[in-house]
């Protein structure tokens, strides 16, 4: 083990897929010489000479030549500065990378991760602070990862590199310095597995990215009012562990779910259907989601503060069930 | 072409007011006073000031996240802006945009913008309404060299072109799109060149000179007006700061630097004015003191007004609400 920050950690898990398969390069604006807007690939462009490519602003490129290099035996790690700038690569994610297998019968893959950040809490605004994983988690094909430790960084990053599939990487702006045990050596998180961030018994919260840690606050505020909470943090979304979730609720019977995304059509909708659908009889209250209202990111930290999920808003979401 | 004394006075009032909010907007973001992301305009004023000073209010402009300079020229308030960059429900948008959305609709500000080059086919939006409606007005759209690599550049341009928009194109080449620098993020020198491949003349100036910006953008103005329409003006110039405040700018060549740091488009605008007698030193200083004191104004306005309160958030999502 080794202590390292989040940011370390991702560039961590980079590396080491890097260092294993010569097909691995990363591409993306400021990724080079500058490290990334935030540092995260600092010093990996003097590591590995010709395989970390500064581009121009040019996310249709970044992704479209992405999904041509993958499709042709390539393994690129894609970056996009902000996940809210998805959308100007949004063809070559949605109808391009994730579809090219299934419209092909099964005779292409394309082994592509779309590495990008999201989150509020840094008063950047309506176009650099949101959490679009909802967007995402509606494209079959496509798998969405979420990590919320400097440990599941690494090994969730070294997974999505070694997928056979399309994978978006959503890293959380709030996590970057976070800092926590990592594994040494080579260390694989597989996608599709959640993982419980502290046991409990009276009710299940389910929480990912930085509400993991928000829901923890939460959970340890209410262990002191006699309220057991179990944190299950998904880690990846699509796959989802239902069982994971649904052997907690076999504990708990009660679910609340946290996403810093807005409410409607947020991925706590799925998870409620899926507790609705296959765990209706482990329930005996209704199921209680906390999120964003149905705005975009207000600037003004008074204004953000309102707009985002936090530990208060948990607990008197918790307590509402007892 | 000559300008008459008024114009060049009024657009050194218009440059020292943008150096001046910039300047004070870093000392600021340096204090802890201002949240989020700032990107100053400082080294750029001319851009902005020569283009703008052949718009009316009925023009409209679509600015970047490097707006501040573009609402200043556009008419923009200096104490709304900075009440906004504070977060303060005084603000131009009432506390929800902060510097990178600042509006002022009514003066034909369609906004900054934090996506690069969203606002190129904005634009060209507006200069559809323009024509459609013939009501005279013209668009104009501030971009920079690195967002003239997105494909929104091409779109808009070639739309603008078979069309022929009221639209003037002006591309503000300070050399770098964060840590990119122009020779590696595109293979030809001059961004103007671009424009032959819609067809529309293309110009390259001294963005360091606000009187052959001026002169430029006259012309594509004219040319938008008398319905001949869009033009692509590309001015070249430096930005001084990193890219946000807090990006120490290492990338760049200090050699460089200290050039164009010399090329400082102000003093080179006092100098012309001293020299055609058309003012004095003191005259200039009084200029210099009095906008000082309109953006110490504008501070203290912002410092004392109230912040948003949180029911704000759920407003202003939808029309008719
Ligand atoms: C679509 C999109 N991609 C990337 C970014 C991140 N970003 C913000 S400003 C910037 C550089 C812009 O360079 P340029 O257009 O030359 O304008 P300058 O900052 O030099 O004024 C980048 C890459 C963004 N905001 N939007
Ligand atoms: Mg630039």
């Amino acid at each position: 083990m080794k202590k390292m920050t989040y940011a370390e950690a991702i560039r961590d898990g980079i590396r080491q897929e890097m260092k294993r398969d010569s097909a691995v390069y990363l591409c993306g604006e400021d990724v080079g010489k500058f490290g990334g807007c935030f540092g995260v690939t600092a010093g990996l462009v003097d590591e590995f000479p010709g395989r970390v490519l500064d581009t121009p602003i040019t996310e249709t490129a970044i992704i479209g030549s992405a999904v041509g290099a993958a499709a042709v035996g390539l393994r690129p790690v894609a970056e996009i500065m902000f996940v809210d700038f998805t959308g100007v690569c949004m063809d070559e994610l949605f109808n391009q990378a994730v579809k090219m297998r299934y419209m092909f019968g099964g005779k292409a893959k394309v082994p592509l991760v779309l590495k990008t950040i999201c989150g509020g809490g840094v008063a950047a605004a309506a176009q650099h602070s949101q959490c679009m994983e909802a967007w995402f988690t509606h494209i079959p094909g496509l798998k969405t990862v979420m990590p919320a430790t400097p440990a599941d960084a690494k090994g969730l990053m070294a997974a999505a590199i070694r997928d056979d599939n399309p994978v978006i990487y959503i890293e959380h702006k709030q996590l970057l310095g976070l800092g926590g045990d990592v594994p040494e050596g080579e260390y694989l998180v597989p996608l599709g597995k959640a993982d419980i961030k502290r046991p409990g018994t009276d009710v299940t919260i389910v929480a990912w990215s930085w509400m993991v840690h928000r829901a923890l606050a939460a959970a340890e505020a209410l262990a002191k009012d006699g309220i057991s909470a179990e944190v299950i943090d998904p880690r990846t979304l699509v796959p989802l562990d239902k069982d994971a979730i649904l052997a907690s609720l076999a504990k708990t019977h009660k679910l609340v779910i946290v996403h810093e995304a807005v409410r409607t059509s947020g991925f706590g909708g799925e998870i409620a259907a899926v507790a609705a659908e296959e765990g209706f009889d482990l329930l005996d209250a209704p199921i209680k989601r906390v999120t964003a209202p149905d705005t975009p990111v207000p600037f003004s930290p008074v204004l953000e503060k309102a707009f985002l999920p936090d530990e208060g808003k948990i607990i008197q979401a918790v307590k509402e069930l007892f | 072409m000559q300008l008459a004394k008024e114009n060049l006075l009024a657009f050194y009032q218009t440059m020292v007011t943008i150096r001046t909010f910039e300047n004070k907007a870093a000392e600021l973001f340096a204090a802890g006073k201002l949240p989020g992301f700032v990107h100053l305009y400082i080294g750029e004023e001319a851009v902005a000031t020569g283009v703008c000073a052949n718009l009316t209010a009925k023009d409209y402009i679509t600015s970047t996240h490097r707006g501040h300079g573009h609402l200043i020229a556009k008419g923009g308030k200096v104490d709304l802006m900075m009440a906004e960059l504070y977060g303060k429900a005084t603000g131009y948008c009432k506390g929800k945009g902060g510097s990178m959305h600042i509006a002022d609709v009514d003066l034909g500000i369609l906004g900054a913008n934090g996506i690069v080059g969203a606002g190129q086919p904005i634009a060209v939006g507006a200069a559809f309404a323009c024509k459609y409606q013939q009501n005279g007005a013209i668009a104009v759209c501030f971009f920079g060299d690195g967002a003239s690599n997105r494909g929104t550049f091409h779109e808009a341009m070639n739309l603008a072109s078979i069309w022929k928009l009221p639209v003037v194109f002006v591309c503000e080449n300070n050399m770098y799109g964060i840590s990119n620098c122009q020779r590696d993020h595109m293979n030809i020198c001059d961004i103007s060149d671009r424009a032959a491949a819609y067809g529309v003349p293309g110009v390259t100036v001294d963005g360091n000179d606000v009187v052959a910006v001026f002169e430029a953008a006259a012309e594509g103005v004219k040319r938008a007006r008398q319905g001949d329409g869009p033009s692509l003006i590309e001015c070249k110039t430096w930005r001084w700061r990193g890219h946000f405040e807090g990006d120490p700018a290492t990338y760049k060549n200090p050699e460089e630097q200290k050039t164009w740091l010399q090329k400082d488009p102000i003093p080179r605008l006092a100098q012309k004015i001293i020299e055609l007698g058309h003012a004095g030193e003191a005259d200039l200083a009084n200029i210099a003191d009095a906008v000082k004191a309109q953006v110490a104004a504008a501070v203290a306005f912002a410092e004392s007004s109230p912040d948003p309160v949180p029911a704000d958030v759920l407003t202003d999502v939808y029309a008719g609400q």
